[in-house]
């Protein structure tokens, strides 16, 4: 630290001495070395001569990846613009062959810090504060960017920029030498909700040898007070983390398992190829987004909406097609039902190979469906998880219109509850189980499509899906997509909590184990249709 | 009845070494000497073997452009295991007795190894085993072109120690649940240990092969790193799992800077499944990275180009080379030089002709099989994931290092330190 410190000064020194003129060819050689300490004195020098514009160039090119050197001379290239990183000259013609000059984690973030630090004297507000909140994610080595923070906090006029500005002041002034402003600085930072500050906090409580890392005992105390409180703050977040993992796999496994509660839990038609209908779901997704790069690459980041009614459709067909050619010739022989369907899921697998190749293929997320909202410091909710609990709830309500409100549904409610009666009033019921299966199956599609979005889309991908739908399906009780709502979501929660307590795989057995002895206690599952002609 | 028992044992074992002596004969005879490829090309591992099963053919098409081996063309036989292991042993045996191959190339988990050993002992067969593993292990039958723990494990955890790395304090051993992974953490656990390093500051997760829900992980390493001390997750996620792994790690915002991430089985290939952008800076260790500058491995990744665009193989425009590719392409032109030197495929006589044997691969070192250990002496790379999913190599090896199959960090092994 104090050698980064004093070559900090030294290299000030120098860039003091030869204000106006180019760059420190120590710099620059030190930039172009193997070594990484050189390296890093060179970055700690261009970060201390930041206000000169040579550097600053120099620094914004080393963050891009953007400076090469060839022979002795350092470049900064530009597309196809070669700069001399010394001066900022163009070079013509450009030399060959460059070999470019690559940071690792710990240089990059000097390099960064130092910008961003850099950026806080800037006019513009926004951009100010964009710095500021950059700093407090990231700050890296506090007390190279004190001097820095002094000045800024000197002119920060902004009051939310400011508060930013004290905080980052505290973080950075733990390491003073001065008692006093060190315990000035843990109860400034008693105020936050960051891990990283807890972290920096338990950090002054440790020990090295003997001795306390912190070494008066006031500022110990404080410190502890501090992290009690930022604990607290940092308990509900976390719980709401949790909890919404379990919501996020609860629609998946309602996504998934919905289909099947028409075609199992309404139809009574056990079946196992239902996995590879939301294979099929997700390998339309696949096509979606091959088309679209294809011919409508500026609309690419919408392929997932058109691929939500193009699986749909298309595993609705596959769907009806299964029903029309082996399933009804099935119906009340649920034991032929599940061999042949299971035929049929090792066809269907086959097929997708055929069609697509044995691998894994890729499935982008759209831009807008990466990265996440940040709720809190240790709470951010990715944009692909929020968007599939939502559609969840939007898949669920249409299947409950369809169900409830339609005379389609009607029908199929009929026909499940007394299939000779609403045969002898006049419902059609062989078209009514093809259309309800194709329902189902298209529903499958739907949870294909998120699933896409989520996990690895491969030939055997529904294999996977095949258990959790049945468990969902099995727990809620058959018959009722209300006990498939409630039966998924509360095993998305079970298993997350779980999971945070035992680790995957145990996570799995024991969930397993506790649907095993549920269905002992209560075979009906949670819901339990009531009426004369349930058998 | 006791009589009748033994008397089908003999006749069924010497109708066996019957054909095991057929074996070698009809390698003779044949005008072609049969090469197994035993690879996943479906399943959760098809993501890294596919490619391997790509460049065994490729390299055994440039022997067989230069004249094959003793002036006989190499023939590829490929099976495909599936993923299943015990599929892997079944599809061994069927290489062996029934295809009669002189050598086989195959496996990438530790768990297909280890079921196929048994069926290469009985046989007396040849396996070349491509990847990064983690040791305890030195068969007779086998040759491990992969690194061992100290040419890769131990030298990236020495790496997140150190200065440069960022000095890390406090690990996060996460894996699949399989014999790699357990093993792995069970050596670099005491490895820490001996680094002083207490048990409070290592967490040790594992998740099922193909588990694709990493959320909760994610945010229990987060917790981890809150509590003091600079974190590192070592990552021994084997196959697809790999993809959601690092797209949660990207959409979780767990920057390389704050909580680094290294790998030991994900490479140039996996990372093409994945937006490599949120993932810039973190780390994967191994013996060659694609982006390293030598003639050699222009060459290499210029053949291998050319036979993805002649192959067809799905987008052949983007196709990337990575270490067990480099392995296995290293294996097989040293089995061929074995065989050479031998004189005859037996699988004694090149198991003999094997030690010592040079390569200049196209890590950019001469490779050598060791005298003694059947393991490779290896560089070792450290690489930071770059935007565009190639590494940038931050640390590396002077040259070679000789393999430790068995570790000298787990109790038991003193003895056996010289192999």
């Amino acid at each position: 630290m104090k050698r980064i410190l004093s070559l900090l000064w030294l290299a000030a020194a120098l860039w003091a001495g030869s204000a106006g003129a180019a760059l420190d060819p120590a710099i620059l050689k030190g930039l172009a070395s193997d070594d990484f300490e050189a390296k890093q004195a060179a970055v700690a020098g261009l970060a201390a001569a930041g206000d000169d514009a040579d550097a600053q160039r120099l620094l914004k090119a080393l963050s891009e990846d953007a400076v090469a050197v060839a022979g002795e001379r350092l470049l900064i290239v530009a597309g196809e613009l070669v700069l001399d990183a010394a001066s900022g000259a163009a070079i013509k013609p450009a030399p060959a062959n460059p070999e470019s000059i690559s940071l690792n984690n710990s240089l990059r973030q000097q390099v960064d810090g130092a910008l961003a630090a850099l950026r806080l004297f800037s006019s513009d507000t926004a951009e100010r504060l964009a710095a500021a909140r950059l700093l407090l994610a990231d700050m890296g080595d506090g007390a190279v960017l004190l001097p820095l923070l002094d000045k800024a906090l000197a002119h920060e006029q902004d009051a939310t920029i400011k508060d930013i500005l004290v905080r980052l002041h505290a973080q950075a002034s733990l390491g003073s030498s001065d008692a006093a402003v060190r315990l000035k600085a843990v109860q400034e930072l008693g105020e936050s909700a960051s891990p990283a500050v807890k972290a920096m906090l338990l950090g002054l409580l440790d020990k090295q040898g003997d001795a306390f890392v912190e070494p008066d005992e006031k500022v110990r105390l404080a410190a502890q007070t501090a992290i009690k409180a930022i604990d607290g703050r940092l308990a509900w977040s976390d719980t709401a983390g949790q909890i919404f993992t379990g919501l996020s796999l609860g629609s998946i496994l309602l996504l998934a398992a919905l289909g099947l509660a028409i075609t199992y839990g309404v139809m009574g038609v056990i079946n196992m190829a239902h996995g590879e209908l939301l294979m099929v779901g997700a390998y339309s997704a696949y096509a979606m987004q091959a088309l679209f790069r294809a011919k409508f690459p500026e609309f690419v980041d919408y392929y997932v909406l058109a691929a939500v009614p193009v699986a749909f459709f298309v595993a609705a067909a596959v769907g009806m097609l299964m029903e029309r050619t082996v399933i009804r010739h099935l119906y009340g022989r649920p034991l032929e039902t599940l061999l042949a369907t299971w035929g049929l899921s090792l066809v269907l697998i086959q097929a997708a190979r055929l069609l697509f190749g044995a691998q894994n293929v890729e499935v982008a997320n759209p831009a807008w469906m990466s990265g996440g909202v940040q709720l809190a410091e240790n709470l951010s909710l990715p944009w692909n998880r929020l968007i599939i609990v939502a559609f969840s709830g939007f898949v669920l309500l249409l299947v409950w219109l369809m169900m409830n409100k339609t005379r389609l549904g009607m029908f199929v409610r009929a026909v499940t509850q007394n299939r000779p009666m609403a045969g002898c009033v006049g419902v059609p019921t062989a078209r009514i189980d093809t259309l309800a299966f194709g329902i189902g199956s298209g529903i499958a599609g739907l949870g294909g499509v998120a699933l896409s979005q989520i996990a690895n889309v491969g030939p055997d991908m529904g294999q996977g899906y095949i258990v959790d739908s049945f468990m969902v399906v099995v727990l809620g009780g058959v018959g009722q997509l209300a006990g498939a709502v409630w039966a998924a979501l509360g095993l998305g929660i079970v298993t997350k909590f779980l999971e945070g307590w035992a680790g995957a795989v145990i996570a799995k057995i024991l969930v397993l184990v506790f649907i095993i002895i549920f269905i002992q206690k209560r075979p009906q599952g949670l819901f339990a249709l009531k009426g004369r002609f349930v058998d | 009845m006791q009589n009748r028992r033994s008397f089908i044992k003999a006749a069924v074992l010497s109708a066996s070494i019957a054909a095991i002596g057929g074996l070698s004969a009809s390698a003779y005879a044949a005008d072609t000497i049969k090469v197994g490829i035993l690879h996943s090309l479906s399943g959760t591992m098809a993501i890294s073997e596919t490619a391997l099963k790509e460049t065994a053919l490729m390299t055994i098409e440039e022997i067989n452009a230069k004249g094959g081996v003793l002036g006989k063309k190499l023939e590829p036989v490929v099976v495909d295991p599936a993923s299943d292991w015990p599929k892997f042993a079944e599809k061994a045996r069927q290489l062996l007795s029934q295809d009669k191959v002189a050598v086989t190339f195959g496996c990438w988990t530790s768990v297909s190894r280890k079921s196929v050993l048994p069926v290469y002992k009985e046989l007396n067969g040849l396996l070349f085993y491509p990847v990064q593993y983690e040791g305890e292990e030195l068969e007779k039958n086998v040759f491990y072109t992969g690194a061992a723990p100290n040419q890769q494990a131990i030298p990236a955890v020495e790496y997140l120690m150190s200065k440069e790395g960022g000095s890390a304090k406090r690990f996060v051993l996460l894996g699949t649940d399989y014999v790699y992974p357990r093993t792995t953490n069970k050596i670099l656990r005491a490895f820490l240990h001996s680094k002083g390093v207490k048990d409070e500051d290592i967490m040790e997760e594992y998740t099922p092969f193909g588990h694709s829900d990493y959320q909760t992980i994610i945010a229990k390493i987060k917790k981890f790193a809150g509590e003091g001390k600079k974190t590192a997750v070592i990552s021994t996620i084997n196959g697809d799992s790999n993809v959601p792994f690092y797209k949660e790690l990207g959409n979780a915002g767990l920057k390389a800077k704050d909580v680094p991430v290294v790998a030991f089985s994900v490479g140039e290939e996996e990372l093409r499944g994945v937006d490599a952008k949120p993932l810039v800076g973190h780390l994967a260790a191994w013996n060659y990275f694609m982006s390293v500058k030598n003639p050699e491995n222009d060459k290499f990744i210029k053949m291998y180009r050319d036979w993805a665009k002649k192959a067809k193989l799905p987008k052949a425009d983007s196709v990337v080379t990575n270490d067990p590719m480099e392995a296995t392409y290293v294996g097989i032109h040293m089995w061929a030089q074995a065989v050479e030197k031998a004189k005859s495929t037996d699988t004694d006589k090149v198991i003999a002709a094997m030690a010592g044997q040079t390569f200049k691969a196209p890590s950019g070192f001469t490779l050598k099989m060791d005298e003694t250990n059947h393991h490779l002496h290896k560089p070792v790379f450290i690489g930071e994931i770059k935007a565009d999913g190639q590494f940038n190599t931050v640390w590396k090896t002077k040259g070679p290092i000789r393999a430790q199959p068995w570790s000298p960090f787990i109790p038991g092994n003193e003895s056996k330190q010289k192999l």
